[in-house]
């Protein structure tokens, strides 16, 4: 069962707290996209072995989305930060790069 | 013959008789004992028998690894099976009944199977039953069933309570063994905060048993003082009777407490699961004994040496007066040891290594012993119980030397360490070739949210045997009367060249009636993954979970393969580490307490009066309310009725209320809602509709303009918490910008619909400080004051196409004011009116439900409600999907009133065939039902629903399926059944 740190309020939160959003920094497609890209907005998803930047929100606690840089495979947790952001913050970069330093973003490889 | 001794049994109390019922027998024990010793003590050998040749069994093991034990226990409310006897505290009054065998533990009809062993290997049910397929579910099955299976159901409810409890801890020491304990008090002593959990009531694990010297003083000395030490620290908390079940991610560990298992008195909680964070986790699981592969090595009286000298050393119960030893290891020795020490016979060792035994041969040869090197045993003689062992050469086929008589073999085939907890997140193993074992790879550990090693093992669960080795690995430094032990030989099969007669009766696992012969034929039919032999021969799949088995079969495997152990690998071990029960993995959360019930201001006064609840979400509302000799029908049809000629006033309370408020609401809710929200006068209503960013109708409601800078969005019942979380992404996660304020006040707020012709004239007689008058008042408006003496907002809404309000007021107010119109509408003939009469009342009108029209695949347009899509906005939530070509299609079904030629009422979920069938062989469907009900204002019945091109084809009359077989002819019409035009809502 995870625990993840919410940053707004502080409170390490266990999983049962927590609500799963699915992927982080999405860009939304819509009207005068095209069909490609507004079907890679509606379904098309990474589903990595390995780091993976999600959503979560502390559903049962401050009520607060937030994002997450966790890998899938070993559970580590890289950082969590506030949703207001398009790309993932320098310091949870940085963690990342610390276990895995060829990590890029798809959005900035 | 098994008995008790003259003295010995370190954890019995001899002053305090216990008495138990075994099947209906009374046996006699002692306080201390466990279910298993105390029915040695009376002599009970064969304890029930196995799963599929139902062969007789006995207790094999003395603790958590046991496969055969297994007892009905209780009775009525505290009945259970499946329960073991080696771990199971022996209290006064205990009853138990043996399982899995008819008419008697003595004579039984189904071992009859034994005969037919040949032709019952591995696979046999997936190959004999598979054909002729109906043959499957009416005979096969039915039969096995019958057969087949272990305890039986419990068949009243649990009487007994149960908990959950909270713990934090830095470090958690799983096991109370020597390493368990040096562990927790080098961290007890660092100042960690420390949980030690021991599954057992005792403590000291094997050294307190095999008496082993540490520093000069025993073992049991050194773990009392330890204990003691630890009891004294403010820090460390010791728990036994606790056994930690399972180790989840980022260092989550649960525990299973079992309070009054061990009691007479059964008051207070039975078990309490403790749900433990642990900074980190050490286990100090210790090791399982190994049974070696031989023909007959199933007979009662065959136990593991270790077992055995736990019965003399901590019950003071013999198994047999004869016991030959049967070993690849030195770690057996010691039983023979104690056994002589104990004044019993133990006619010879057995060593399957030519080279014998290192230091600790002298010790035997001293007593007296007779050792037999590089012998193996070739069969054990008896039915149910041993009566003596023929003795071959290990490196041969089977040819018998000698015969020894006995009564029990004590066997040992080497030690596994317990890796279950150090695996359950992911911890790896590497096969040790000498000690043939798994051990822990501390290099390839459970890694936990930091990306750094949670658990860590010591002692005998990293795969040290000797006490000083294993006080070493937990950090201390020792000296110990041990004798330095010689190499253990790998012995997977007893003789090593057994044919097929000695290999089917040499069993891996128990429980599940799995051979030797079952592994390898398996091998042969092609099943290389141990995962797929697993499941194929059910080896490991029994109760105890392959703690005896799984190595043994896994060598068998890799062998029949030519393949390295560790390139076959392990099966996966998973949580939880022995069988924990149902009730304390639900804790309190039963009956009442399962899941909280939401109830609306007015609750109490609808349960008085008739109310046939419906489950709503979490909420309970009114189906109808029921008056006396009426049925639900009669009543949902005498409400209806009345809403259409009197008034009717319905509890609304459910419906979600959201406050949208600030500079940027009204833009936000021009995103949100398919409608223009942001143009709504102040005081003004509007019906919208929400979709998601796939097209599809989610929700609906009205929404009305409180104020400027301020609108309150009403939601479907079940919609509050979902709509407002979904608010609450698009606001924080992509219009964080955006200043809008969201409140979901839906239990703030009590809610009452007022309905019917007389409506105005209840509301009125109420008196109050609002104009509701036709001019003053008109639908699709809001006013807001005192309406006798409760603060009322009134929304001029309907829902049911007559005169109709809804009064909102504080939800302290809601059960005064229901009471209030019920009083004032006495004359009026008013009455109140449940969810059913809103439905029909609703689809009489034609207006779609969330849920009944609509389906997660349904956009506005499929129901034509075009007229709720603003034209002139440029964008909202969906609006880009449902410019999608399949979405525009006029292929897609569309929404239509439907009337049956007969008044029948189509039945639900029926569809309309149409001709051929589509490509999976299925009638193909040109439409379905979505709403269906009897008209008690019609006196008919009348449905909607979705038909494809829909609306071009009215008049038209289209069949629906019924389950019979026959059809309902149905024409198609306007959704729209009553008052068309709308004049009854707006009077």
């Amino acid at each position: 069962m995870l625990l993840l740190q919410c940053p707004y309020c502080g409170v390490n939160a266990e999983e049962t707290e927590l609500a799963a959003g699915g992927e982080a920094h999405l860009k939304r497609a819509t009207v005068g996209d095209s069909d490609e890209a507004f079907e890679g907005y509606l379904f098309m998803r990474e589903n990595k072995k390995g780091v993976h930047l999600e959503r979560w929100r502390h559903a049962y606690g401050c009520g607060k989305w937030f994002l997450a840089a966790r890998d899938t495979a070993t559970l580590e947790v890289f950082g969590t930060y506030p949703a207001q952001t398009t790309e993932p913050p320098a310091d949870v970069t940085e963690n990342i790069r610390a276990k895995y330093p060829d990590w890029s973003w798809k959005e900035t490889a | 013959m098994s008995t008790r001794l003259a003295n010995s049994g370190r954890l019995i109390d001899r002053s305090k008789p216990v008495e138990f019922k075994f099947n209906g027998k009374r046996f006699k024990g002692y306080e201390g004992d466990t279910l298993a010793s105390a029915l040695f003590a009376n002599d009970q050998m064969m304890v029930g028998r196995s799963f599929k040749y139902h062969r007789p069994r006995g207790v094999v093991a003395s603790g958590a690894e046991e496969p055969n034990a297994l007892f009905n226990m209780g009775e009525g409310g505290r009945f259970e099976p499946n329960q073991r006897a080696t771990t199971q505290e022996l209290f006064d009054g205990l009853t138990i009944r043996s399982q899995n065998h008819w008419p008697s533990l003595e004579f039984d009809i189904g071992a009859v199977n034994q005969l037919f062993a040949r032709w019952l290997p591995a696979g046999f049910y997936y190959k004999m039953f598979i054909h002729p397929r109906p043959f499957w579910k009416h005979v096969y099955e039915p039969f096995i069933r019958q057969s087949a299976g272990l305890g039986q159901v419990p068949q009243e409810k649990d009487a007994d309570t149960y908990e959950h409890f909270y713990y934090f801890c830095d470090v958690l020491v799983v096991g109370g063994g020597i390493a368990g304990l040096a562990a927790a008090l080098k961290e007890g002593q660092a100042g960690k905060k420390v949980l030690l959990l021991e599954q057992t009531a005792d403590f000291g694990g094997r050294a307190v048993v095999d008496g082993v010297e540490i520093d000069g003083k025993s073992a049991e000395a050194w773990v009392q003082d330890t204990l003691a030490a630890l009891n004294a620290m403010p820090n460390v908390t010791v728990r036994n009777r606790n056994m930690a079940s399972g180790v989840y991610d980022h260092g989550y560990v649960l525990g299973y407490e079992r309070l009054t298992d061990h009691l007479s008195d059964k008051s207070g909680p039975r078990h309490r699961l403790w749900r433990i964070r642990a900074g980190h986790i050490i286990t100090a699981t210790g090791a399982i004994e190994r049974p070696l592969s031989f023909a007959g090595n199933d007979i009662p009286g065959v136990l593991l040496a270790a077992a055995v000298r736990d019965y003399v050393v901590n019950w003071g119960v013999s198994v047999g007066d004869r016991t030959v030893v049967v070993t690849n290891n030195d770690d057996a020795y010691r039983t023979a040891i104690i056994l002589k020490n104990a004044g019993l016979a133990v006619p010879a060792i057995i060593d399957a290594r030519a080279s014998g035994a290192g230091p600790i041969a002298a010790e035997v040869e001293k007593l007296g012993i007779r050792v037999l090197k590089g012998k193996a045993i070739a069969k054990v003689k008896g039915k149910t119980r041993v009566t003596g062992v023929k003795v071959c050469l290990q490196a041969g086929e089977g040819s018998v030397i000698e015969e020894i008589a006995c009564d029990c073999v004590a066997m040992s085939g080497g030690w596994s360490p317990v890796v279950h907890l150090w695996s359950h997140c992911g911890g790896k193993l590497n096969w040790d070739e000498d000690l043939a074992m798994f051990r822990p790879d501390p290099s390839r550990a459970p890694t936990g949210a930091d990306g750094k090693a949670f658990v860590s093992t010591v002692g005998s669960a990293s795969g040290y045997l000797s006490t000083a080795d294993v006080l070493k690995d937990a950090g201390l430094e020792v000296t110990t009367n041990e004798v330095a032990a010689a190499p253990l030989e790998p012995v997977w099969l007893m003789p090593q060249g057994a044919g097929p007669k000695l290999r089917m009766k040499a069993w891996l696992d128990y429980q599940n009636d799995v051979k030797v012969s079952d592994v390898q034929l398996a091998a042969r039919e092609g099943y290389e993954s141990v995962e797929h032999t697993k499941r194929y021969t059910t080896l490991g799949m029994a109760t105890d979970q392959g703690k005896l088995s799984n190595i043994n079969g896994l060598a068998i495997l890799s062998k029949s393969l030519d393949a390295s152990i560790p390139n076959v690998g392990t099966t996966t071990f998973r949580p939880p580490y022995t069988p924990i029960s149902m009730g304390a993995i639900t804790g309190a959360a039963r009956d009442e307490l399962f899941q909280p019930i939401h109830k609306t201001p007015m609750f109490d006064w609808h349960d008085a009066n008739g109310a046939d609840w419906e489950p709503v979400g979490h909420w309970r509302r009114t189906y109808a309310y029921v008056r006396n000799g009426e049925t639900v029908h009669d009543a949902v049809n005498r409400e209806i009725l009345n809403v259409r000629e009197n008034v009717g006033t319905l509890d609304a309370s459910t419906l979600g209320k959201i406050i949208v408020k600030g500079p940027d609401a009204g833009k936000f809710l021009d995103m949100l809602y398919t409608n223009m929200m942001s143009t709504l006068g102040v005081g003004k209503c509007r019906y919208g509709l929400m979709c998601n960013e796939n097209g599809f109708l989610s929700d609906d409601g009205v929404v009305v303009r409180l104020a400027e800078d301020t609108w309150l969005c009403h939601t479907t019942t079940g919609g509050a918490d979902r709509i407002h979380g979904w608010m609450e992404d698009w606001l924080q996660c992509e219009w964080w910008d955006w200043k809008v304020y969201t409140a979901n006040v839906t239990e703030q707020f009590a809610q009452i619909a007022v309905a019917g012709p007389k409506a105005r004239q209840l509301l009125e007689k109420l008196g109050g400080n609002m104009d509701l008058s036709k001019e003053g008042f008109p639908f699709m408006t809001y006013v807001e004051g005192k309406l006798g003496e409760f603060d009322a907002r009134i929304f001029r809404i309907s829902f049911s196409g007559e005169l109709s309000y809804e009064v909102s007021v504080p939800a302290s107010q809601g059960a005064a004011l229901w009471a209030a119109l019920q009083e004032a509408g006495k004359d009026l003939g008013v009455m109140p009116y449940g969810t059913e009469a809103m439905h029909i009342l609703r689809a009489e009108k034609g207006f779609i439900m969330i849920g009944d029209e609509t389906d997660g695949t349904i956009i506005p347009q499929d129901l034509n409600l075009q007229w709720a899509i603003s034209k002139k906005k440029e964008d909202y939530l969906g609006k880009r999907a449902q410019e999608r070509s399949f979405m525009a299609s006029p292929d897609r079904w569309k929404l239509v009133g439907l009337e049956t030629l007969d008044g029948s009422v189509i039945p639900d979920g029926s569809y309309v065939p149409a001709p051929g069938y589509n490509p999976n062989g299925q009638r193909n469907v040109q439409g379905r039902v979505t709403s269906t009900y009897y008209s008690p204002t019609l006196k008919r019945g009348i449905a909607m629903g979705l038909v494809k091109h829909g609306p071009d084809r009215m008049g038209e009359v289209i069949e629906f399926n019924r389950e019979d077989g026959t059809m309902v002819k149905a024409k198609i019409v306007d959704p729209v059944f009553y008052d068309k035009d709308g004049e009854k809502q707006n009077v």
